[in-house]
């Protein structure tokens, strides 16, 4: 028996809209398979993890505080992904972003410091993922090395700068030896968007993001440009369009972006630098990059699922014992029925027996 | 045993897992499929021959269950891109997220458990030679093996139909498709052999490197196994030369650590990950892009009928 894909004459309508729908529901099914082989039960399971945190309106509020890195790393994303680029490092662009941001924060902790430290705080977390983001592009561009290894490799390396920064120069003199440094004034704290929310203005950020993306895809030449550039790199050329620029332009947003939901995180979440400021959000991002099937709009909405996914383990490790390695694991078997659900739209799917004759 | 002796027989250690994941990853991308998964079906095998080989008592029982697992885990990953031509990169990626995750559910069991010390193997008269006895007759199985697969698989790929074959439907499926090779076949083959492979280096670095089970124990050697590949052009006996330079910059930066130089820690951590971005920028500058790259590789195959 094997699988056999019949290419349709034309792209399907219905299973463009279908296939993410297809694919969710398989993720499902397997995840409850495991749950289920675990010794628990997966509708107790779904419960905790789907309805529980929906009916309750602090988790509503950690919803909207939890998708916000995810929806602003992803949308940045797509821009690469679009152009067929593949940045994989916006872990470590996340927290170099941070890193710069937290400089200023702390260079003016207990100063006196105005109104100036927020806005140049973010500007600066953007320019340091950006910069960040521009390494692998410009090894790319200028000497042919493949981004996907470099851009990964420099997680590791931001990771472990920060871990120096929060053990030994930035670490509170007076934090009693924890590897933390002190909590940000009030003037560099990114402010909640209510009052006594937990919701802080990153996902306004976010939402910002996701609006300008949508229209620079849709009506503008730089938008047409990727497209072209990741569906047709042949014609992009042609069109005089150039690659390097293009890939240049694509790193260093999506690093920028990266950067940008780190040093909100931090400024708004957790109000000091630490050696782990992030639980893998810049990899979970790419999955919701393409549960979003790249689309500024999907990408909210995939954001949404995901943190979704990340609340409902939290409290299924503490209400049903149910580690949250569970959660990743569905992560990474949802990522692939959604990529593996792409066929569906392009080709036919048949099941051939091993007699039949094709 | 002197210090020397030692550090030699650290680095072989820290190589040899290098070794086996990225000759298994040379034969899938030859096939021209890139599967990212390395470092996923890596931890897949490390946890599975943990788990195995503590609940059997047996090293043996330990290094199947890690193949399996690997070759499990590259089955998946076979089913989205042959069964469903989904993106290469995007399921790779997928297949180490599923790994990570999947292994600590596999392993936490087992968190604390010791494994004994793998016996090396005693070969008379030659391991008992002075300077090179130790070091050259006196290692483990998994490093003859590792050195054996590494002539094995560069004899496959240029000497034999079936390595031919391989290679070819890597450099241009289309026309391997045309004259009749079994496009979809070989690189099935293909992918299971890379994670049999991952998962055999994963068992070593649960077993005989660490010798306990931790989360996260992998620390991206899948990735650096992948670099490696490109870094020795997809030709087995580089893949042989750079993993040891990458297992001997490992174990440098560990002794360089516990000196106690005044260099941070965490600089020295770096070494491996630095080193990997610099070998493939050189590679690049002295070559040009991609050198010796099968040509179809990352691209999905449709058979037309």
């Amino acid at each position: 028996m094997r699988l056999e894909l019949v290419p349709r004459a034309s792209v399907s309508p219905v299973m463009r809209a279908v296939a993410p729908v297809l694919a969710f529901l398989t993720a499902f099914l397997i995840g409850g398979l495991v749950i289920w082989l675990l010794g628990r039960s997966p509708l107790a399971a779904f419960q905790v993890y789907v309805t529980g945190p929906l009916q309750d309106p602090w988790a509503l509020q950690e919803l909207v505080v939890k998708a916000t890195p995810l929806a602003l790393i992803a949308i940045g994303l797509s821009y690469c992904f679009r152009a067929n680029l593949w940045n994989i490092g916006a872990e470590g662009q996340y927290v170099i972003g941070a890193i710069f941001g937290s400089w200023l924060a702390l260079a003016t902790h207990g100063t006196e410091a105005g109104p100036w430290v927020l806005p140049a705080m973010m500007v600066l977390g953007l320019l340091g993922g950006a910069l960040y983001g521009l390494v692998p592009a410009f090894l790319k561009t200028r000497f042919g090395v493949n981004e996907i290894l470099t851009s990964l490799m420099l997680v590791y390396v931001a990771q472990l700068i920060l871990d120096y920064l929060a053990r030994g120069p930035w670490r509170d003199p007076k934090g009693f030896n924890f590897p933390q440094s002190v909590t940000f004034d009030p003037a560099a704290t990114l402010p909640p968007v209510m009052e006594a929310s937990r919701v802080h203005f990153g996902a306004v950020f976010a939402l910002v993001a996701i609006l300008v993306t949508a229209v620079v895809v849709a009506c503008t030449l730089f938008g047409y440009r990727l497209r072209l550039t990741g569906d047709a790199p042949r014609a992009a050329r042609f069109a005089g369009f150039s690659q390097k620029r293009t890939t240049l332009a694509v790193f260093a947003i999506s690093g920028g972006l990266a950067g940008l939901a780190g040093i909100s995180e931090v400024s708004g979440q957790i109000g000091q630098i630490q050696p782990s400021i992030s639980p893998g959000y810049g990899f979970t991002a790419i999955t919701v990059a393409f549960l979003g099937r790249l689309n500024p709009i999907g990408i909210l909405a995939a954001s949404l699922v995901v943190a979704l996914l990340f609340i409902g383990g939290e409290s299924a490790q503490i209400l049903l014992r149910l580690p949250l390695d569970l959660t990743n694991a569905f992560q990474g078997i949802l990522l692939l029925c959604v990529l593996g659900a792409d066929a569906l739209v392009s080709y036919r799917v048949r099941l051939v027996g091993r007699g039949a004759h094709a | 045993m002197t210090f020397f002796e030692a550090v030699l027989l650290t680095v072989i250690t820290a190589s040899t897992p290098l070794l086996i994941a990225a000759l298994g990853e040379l034969v899938t991308e030859r096939s021209g499929v890139l599967n990212l998964g390395v470092e996923g079906m890596m931890a897949m095998g490390a946890a599975c021959s943990f788990a195995a080989a503590v609940t059997f008592d047996s090293t043996l029982a330990g290094v199947l269950c890690g193949m399996l697992a690997g070759a499990l885990m590259a089955a998946l990953f076979a089913l989205a891109v042959l069964g469903f031509a989904a993106n290469q990169v995007g399921s790779g990626l997928a297949l180490t997220i599923f790994g990570l995750g999947l292994s600590g559910l596999v392993g936490a069991p087992f968190v604390g458990s010791r494994r004994d010390p793998v016996a090396p193997l005693h070969i008379p008269g030659l391991s008992d030679l002075p300077v090179v006895g130790r070091i050259l007759f006196s290692q483990d199985a998994f490093v003859y093996l590792s050195f054996a697969l590494t002539v094995a698989i560069a004899l496959f790929l240029v000497r034999s139909r079936a390595g031919l074959t391989l290679r070819s439907v890597g450099e241009n499926h289309a026309s391997a498709h045309a004259l009749g090779l079994p496009v979809l076949k070989t690189r099935l083959a293909a992918i299971l052999f890379g994670g049999a492979c991952a998962g055999l280096a994963g068992a070593y670095l649960a077993l005989v490197y660490t010798r306990f089970w931790s989360p996260g124990m992998t620390a991206g050697r899948g990735w650096i196994a992948l670099a490696l590949v490109v870094f020795a052009a997809w030709r087995p006996g580089w893949v042989l030369v750079g993993a040891y330079i990458f297992g001997a910059a490992t174990v440098l930066q560990l002794h360089a650590q516990a000196l106690q130089l005044g260099i941070p820690s965490q600089a020295l951590s770096a070494v491996p990950y630095v080193a990997t971005i610099l070998a493939l920028l050189l590679l690049s500058i002295r070559h040009g892009r991609a050198v010796g790259a099968p040509g179809s590789l990352g691209l999905p195959f449709v058979p037309d009928r």
